[in-house]
């Protein structure tokens, strides 16, 4: 059994910090012995939702962004990013493929490869206050080699 | 990430490797737009057989160089993606926009 484990990770809202989170991620998850599939998209999901918060949830300001990373029942990674930012004002709109207030730059498919590279998603969000995702995705366990 | 590029009767091959996100999309489309200005191909391939990851962005970055490339009565592909490159492609359905020759498919 793999006893229960966390980290927290602060950190301000440059887009240099995108490749970190995702390797931060990659290096907390190996303790479940992922796949190299598992692991891509575990590092997907947290580009997406780290890119959201530097992209939407401060536009113009540095804000700070909080990752939670935590291992539940031995096998279930889960995974929070919150922001404090501008917020979403219609979650089941933003979440649908393609929609994006970002223009030509943005594809509006980030919640879509959250949704369906991790088992579960959810987004609570506040106009005004800020936005936390939290995602799930249960590794299998494969025989030891 | 990286880009370079040949060129051969008419086709620009754009040799994308590195990661390839919202971070590092900006200066890269700013270099794929460079490409296009100066070779002005009938086809662009966007190679990714050395790209190591792609989130969204790199979605938006195709649609982007595909739009461009029709709008000049030219087209583009995407060659050789690897592994997590290719979940990105299939799970956003952009394979029904721009075709995707060669790489690791399910
Ligand atoms: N953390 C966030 N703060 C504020 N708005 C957000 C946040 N995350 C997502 N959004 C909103 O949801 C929309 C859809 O997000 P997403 O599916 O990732 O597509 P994209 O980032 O390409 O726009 C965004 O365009 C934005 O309006
Ligand atoms: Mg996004």
């Amino acid at each position: 059994m793999t006893a229960d484990n966390y980290i927290k990770l602060d950190f301000p809202s440059r887009s240099v910090n995108e490749g970190f989170a995702r390797a931060a991620a990659a290096a907390f998850a190996a303790q479940l012995d992922p796949t190299m599939e598992e692991l891509g998209d575990i590092k997907t999901a947290v580009s997406e939702a780290v890119t959201n918060c530097i992209v939407h949830a401060y536009p113009d300001t540095l804000g700070k962004i909080t990752m939670r990373l935590r291992i539940i029942g031995g096998d279930t990674l889960e995974i929070s990013v919150k922001d404090t930012g501008r917020g979403i004002e219609d979650v089941a709109q933003a979440r649908e493929p393609l929609f994006t207030t970002g223009g030509e730059e943005r594809s509006g498919m980030g919640f879509t490869i959250m949704e369906s590279f991790m088992d579960k998603l959810t987004v609570r969000s506040k106009p005004g206050r800020g936005t936390t995702v939290t995602m799930r995705r249960t590794i299998e366990r494969r025989p030891r080699r | 990430m990286k880009v370079t590029a040949n060129y051969s009767a008419g086709r620009l091959t754009i040799h994308l490797s590195g990661e390839l996100d919202h971070h590092s999309a900006r200066e890269g489309l700013g270099e794929i737009d460079q490409l296009l200005d100066e070779y002005m191909p009938r086809d662009a391939v966007l190679d990714m057989s050395g790209l190591t990851f792609m989130d969204s962005a790199g979605l938006a970055l195709i649609l982007k160089t595909e739009r461009r490339m029709r709008r000049s009565g030219g087209r583009a592909a995407i060659a050789n993606p690897a592994r997590q490159p290719s979940r990105v492609l299939e799970a956003s359905g952009i394979e029904r926009k721009i075709p995707v020759i060669g790489g690791s498919r399910t």
